[in-house]
């Protein structure tokens, strides 16, 4: 009766059934991605790797918890959710904490809350049910619902003012009407009409940047945000001095980098946020371009993965999902990359897995977590 | 379902277009413009440092140190990074001694600085204070401890008034700095010569800054050294000074106010130049506390006032040599020319009266000097009148500049009818009145010249009319190679004088000092001296006895003039006491000294026979 032997066996047997919810190749991705990011912190910002390796547990913690959620019990947790989250950001918008001239923090007493985050995972979570509800009797009505849905929470977080969430929450819902089939001849005209508008603006920057141009439904610093973007040297010493600075960082780092440890914008404090929203900057800084092609390509692959794991979803429900939470990866990553060398505002959106902070990571692992589920569950639930 | 299959791809194209438009980026950043951009992070992180110069060392002819430097630290405070100011001093207070006269000092600077510069709250910082602050340094953001070069004059007030001072560089320094092109050069200095030697010499002291190239943090703050071009250390001034002489005349005046300047006849160099009372230069380094300053600037005896440049003296009976000397050269009388003395000399109903009642008899020009007969001048005066005379004595440089080496002097007044014309205003006090020319001849009116102009024709007198700049400096010494650079001393001009006349004025000027009015105070000295006693009026007594009673302030200053060895001189010198009464009384004894210990070697008795300027001189000023 070899009592040791036994032991041994149920813990191996133990570990395969503890890591048996996740999906391999996601996992792995991430985990790629979540190394990379500790070696670039381990450069940018060294004292916070406790903090960092215990964000990284809990996330992890949160990915395999949402990964044994099946999708139903995740569909039917999406109209609470969804209803929690727009209370909770009109108590903001009428008790929140102001911090940096922005009302985005609930205090709740225990702790200090952001609604705005919630209604990332939440938004796609209610769109993607109420497209379920509505499977087999679609009508071009339900996408005008469907885009009510999107906007009140939207249109509180914008109000705040976080325009870098609001577009993130509003992503994650155009992305579950573009899957759910909203018609081309909208989102054409719309993307036309963006295009076109964003080269205006680009075109026009010398004559609408100037100070007494007021521009109709924009706050003072979005204007800001974006004219400092089209002309960085025009505030060179204010908001402009991180995206030059940045940019500087990224150029002078090459193809190769200058190294792990050794760049020179990084260690001499002239990146701003370099943990959080700027860590691309270093990465590129150190690594060059090598390092950003890697990590773009890690993205890549993640989000293949995850268009994969939509294709293959069994119910309305878990495609939409699916396809929706990749997207919001997707935006993630371009949004950040995009912000960081110059090419779009600054927004305040973290490199998804890279960027130091909790609650992004969280955010985005419960995310994984769930594409884990829907891939695991496919074959349980077949219809 | 394919429908959906469909979007998915769209998403997937548009994913990989974005990516790669972000791949382009990249390329773009840092394959095309990899240049621009990593010279652009060149640029920022190294910042150039300016290494300020050490400032070169001032020492007299004999090795004594008179200015040099020394490093300490100093607990430095910039008031824009304080919130509380107050309560930072009072923290700071319990670890360093701040006195009160810091605090003032502080807030005096800070009235005159902007608020972003760091100011010192204390200098010289012991040891343990130093370890004190280092331990608590963390409470106090905006507290800086730094280790500087201080200046330090070890003489103290010996010789104040000629080597100036340093004090921090203000507004107005600066403009001056930016006009001469400087700004590069004074880049990290925070002070410069405010006064005397140190501010004429400013270029030679202060040396060439020198750069370090440093990587800097965005804040500015210096991570590591990359680079270094050195300072060029000041170049240190050697002087024609010998402070040991000047020591003896300081001691010598006692509490008396007054000037002397002694000067190398053959070479223009100056060998001892005295105001007294005198100050502490060092008050001045890192800002003059109120009360000091106070104390300074208030005082009647005015010690700021270096009185050998810039206090204008009527010259009295000093002037009488020098007028001699003129009507010889110009023909108005020959040596042995007499006049019979009554007592005094009318002139256009003016009554002017020689100090000596019932008058000195027969005078020719010998007894003139020797007795300093006034009625001989007031008749000499008016013989050859005030044209011939201020352009006589004009070539002698009095009322003009002497051109020493040291900024500011009084031009004083050589009176002329065009002088009056431009000094005055209304017509008729711009007209000349032959009476004035009268008093011109004894060295009253408006005759006011300095001590240097007087003790600098008293040397081209001695030089035998060649006239030489008169410096302090001797050489300028490189810090770098040790290499000397003399002061020109060659003469300026010469002014043309018949070797006889010459010797009538030199005969007469020693017969001052055997038999004459400064005979008692060069009784027994073993040299051959020349002088001249004067006495200039401060207060016009209409008529009355002199009185020791009369106010002290309001009694006449004493003049001497001398030069000896007379038939060789090496020395030549003015000496003034403000309110000293008879100039052979309280002037000539001062000179007597100077000769004494400089031709002689001997010291007066109140000075003690070890050296105590010696003690500037051990070698270790911190010049390098």
């Amino acid at each position: 009766m070899p009592a040791v032997t036994d032991f041994r066996f149920s813990l191996r047997k133990w570990l395969a059934g503890v890591l048996s919810p996740l999906d391999g190749p996601l996992a792995l991705i991430v985990l790629a991605i979540l190394s990379f990011s500790t070696v670039v912190m381990v450069s940018a910002s060294p004292d916070r790797l406790d903090t960092l390796a215990m964000n990284i547990g809990v996330a992890f913690v949160v990915m395999w918890t949402a990964a044994r959620i099946p999708p139903q019990r995740m569909m039917s947790v999406a109209l609470p959710l969804y209803v929690l989250g727009v209370l909770l950001l009109i108590g903001v918008a009428l008790f929140g904490d102001v911090s940096k001239g922005a009302r985005r923090w609930l205090n709740i007493g225990v702790a200090r809350i952001q609604p705005s985050e919630l209604m990332k995972i939440a938004m796609p979570l209610m769109l993607a049910w109420y497209f379920q509800s509505r499977e087999g009797m679609l009508r071009v009505r339900d996408f005008f619902v469907a885009a009510a849905l999107l906007l009140v929470p939207v249109g509180l977080i914008a109000k705040q003012p976080d325009l870098g969430t609001a577009i993130l929450v509003a992503a994650a819902g155009f992305y579950v009407l573009f899957f759910a089939g909203l018609t081309w001849r909208l989102i054409l005209p719309v993307a036309l009409v963006g295009i076109v508008g964003v080269g205006a603006i680009v075109a026009m920057g010398d004559t609408i940047c100037q100070p007494d141009v007021v521009w109709p439904g924009l706050r003072d610093y979005q204007k800001h945000r974006v004219c400092t973007l089209l002309d960085p040297t025009s505030d060179p010493l204010g908001k402009g001095f991180h995206i030059i600075q940045s940019t500087i960082a990224i150029g002078s780092g090459g193809v190769l980098g200058k190294g792990w440890g050794k760049g020179t914008q990084t260690h001499l404090d002239f990146l701003p946020e370099r943990h959080t929203d700027f860590i691309f900057a270093v990465l590129t800084e150190e690594f060059g371009l090598a390092g950003a092609l890697l990590l773009a390509v890690l993205y890549i692959l993640l989000i293949f993965r995850g268009l994969f794991i939509a294709a293959g979803a069994p119910t309305l429900f878990s495609r939409l999902l699916a396809g929706a939470l990749t997207l919001i990866f997707f935006t993630y990553a371009f949004v950040n990359m995009g912000m960081v060398s110059g090419i779009l505002p600054v927004v305040g959106v973290p490199l998804p897995f890279v960027s130091y902070g909790g609650t992004a990571l969280v955010t985005l692992c419960l995310g994984v977590g769930m594409l884990m589920s829907i891939q695991r569950h496919r074959r349980r639930v077949g219809t | 379902m394919a429908r959906f299959r469909n979007r998915l791809a769209v998403a997937g194209v548009v994913a990989v277009v974005c990516f790669v438009l972000l791949a382009a980026r990249f390329f773009y950043l840092q394959v095309l413009r990899y240049d621009y951009y990593s010279t652009r992070a060149e640029d920022n992180r190294i910042s150039l440092v300016p290494v300020v110069p050490n400032r070169g060392l001032i020492l007299d002819r004999n090795g004594t140190v008179l200015a040099r430097n020394y490093s300490a630290y100093t607990l430095e405070i910039t008031p824009s990074k304080v919130a509380d100011l107050d309560a930072t001093i009072e923290a700071l207070s319990k670890l360093v001694d701040i006195q009160p006269k810091d605090r003032r000092r502080l807030k005096k600077l800070m009235d005159e600085s902007k608020s972003f510069e760091s100011l010192p709250i204390r200098n010289r910082l012991s040891d343990e204070e130093v370890a004190r602050f280092i331990a608590q340094r963390y409470r106090f953001p905006g507290v800086e401890l730094k280790a500087r070069l201080f200046r330090d004059y070890p003489m103290g007030n010996l010789g104040a008034h000629l080597v100036g001072y340093i004090g921090r560089i203000n507004d107005r320094d600066l403009e001056r700095i930016e006009e001469n092109d400087d700004s590069a050069n004074y880049r990290g200095t925070d002070h410069m010569g405010k006064a005397g030697l140190e501010k004429s010499y400013e270029r030679e002291l202060h040396g060439t800054t020198g750069f370090e190239e440093v990587e800097v943090d965005s804040g500015g703050r210096a991570v590591r050294g990359l680079r270094r071009t050195n300072a060029t250390p000041g170049n240190n001034l050697i002087l024609t000074v010998d402070l040991k002489l000047q020591e003896v005349v300081e001691k010598a005046f006692g509490n008396r106010r007054g000037a002397l300047v002694a000067i190398e006849p053959g070479t223009g160099g100056i060998l001892a130049l005295v105001s007294v009372p005198t100050f502490d230069p060092n008050l001045f380094v890192d800002g003059i506390g109120a009360q000091d300053w106070d104390e300074l600037n208030n005082s009647p005896d005015h010690p700021l006032v270096n009185r050998a440049l810039n206090g204008a003296y009527p010259p009295g009976s000093t002037f009488k040599p020098f007028l001699a000397l003129a009507a010889l050269m110009s023909g108005k009388r020959t040596p042995g020319q007499a006049i019979a003395d009554p007592g005094f000399y009318d002139f256009g109903g003016h009554h002017f009266r020689d100090d000596k009642p019932g008058g000195h008899g027969m005078v020719d020009m010998y007894r003139s000097i020797v007795q300093s007969c006034d009625t001989y001048y007031y008749r000499l005066a008016n013989d050859m009148g005030i044209d011939l005379i201020a352009s006589i004595m004009g070539q002698f440089g009095f009322g003009s500049r002497t051109g020493i080496d040291i900024e500011g002097e009084s031009t004083g007044v050589l009176p002329s009818p065009e002088w009056k014309r431009k000094r005055f205003k209304r017509p008729e006090q711009q007209k000349w009145f032959g009476g004035e020319t009268i008093s011109i001849g004894i060295g009253q009116g408006y005759n006011a010249y300095t001590p240097l102009q007087l003790a600098h024709a008293t040397a081209t007198l001695a030089a035998g009319g060649v006239m030489y700049k008169p410096h302090l400096v001797k050489y300028i010494e490189s810090a770098k190679d040790g290499s000397r650079r003399a002061i020109e001393s060659e003469p300026i001009k010469t002014i043309p004088i018949k070797p006889e006349h010459l010797e009538t004025i030199r005969r007469a000027m020693v017969g001052v000092n055997k038999e004459g009015t400064g005979a008692r105070a060069f009784a027994g000295a073993p040299y051959l001296a020349a002088g001249k006693t004067g006495t200039a009026q401060v207060f016009s007594l209409k008529g009355g006895k002199y009185s020791a009673k009369i106010n002290e302030r309001l009694r006449d200053h004493a003049l001497f003039i001398a030069f000896a060895p007379a038939d060789k001189p090496t020395i030549a010198l003015a000496v003034l006491v403000e309110n000293g009464g008879f100039g052979a009384q309280s002037a000539a004894p001062i000179a007597r000294a100077v000769m004494d210990y400089y031709l002689l070697g001997k010291l007066p008795a109140g000075m003690a026979a070890e050296d105590p300027a010696a003690e500037g001189s051990t070698g270790d000023a911190g010049g390098d």
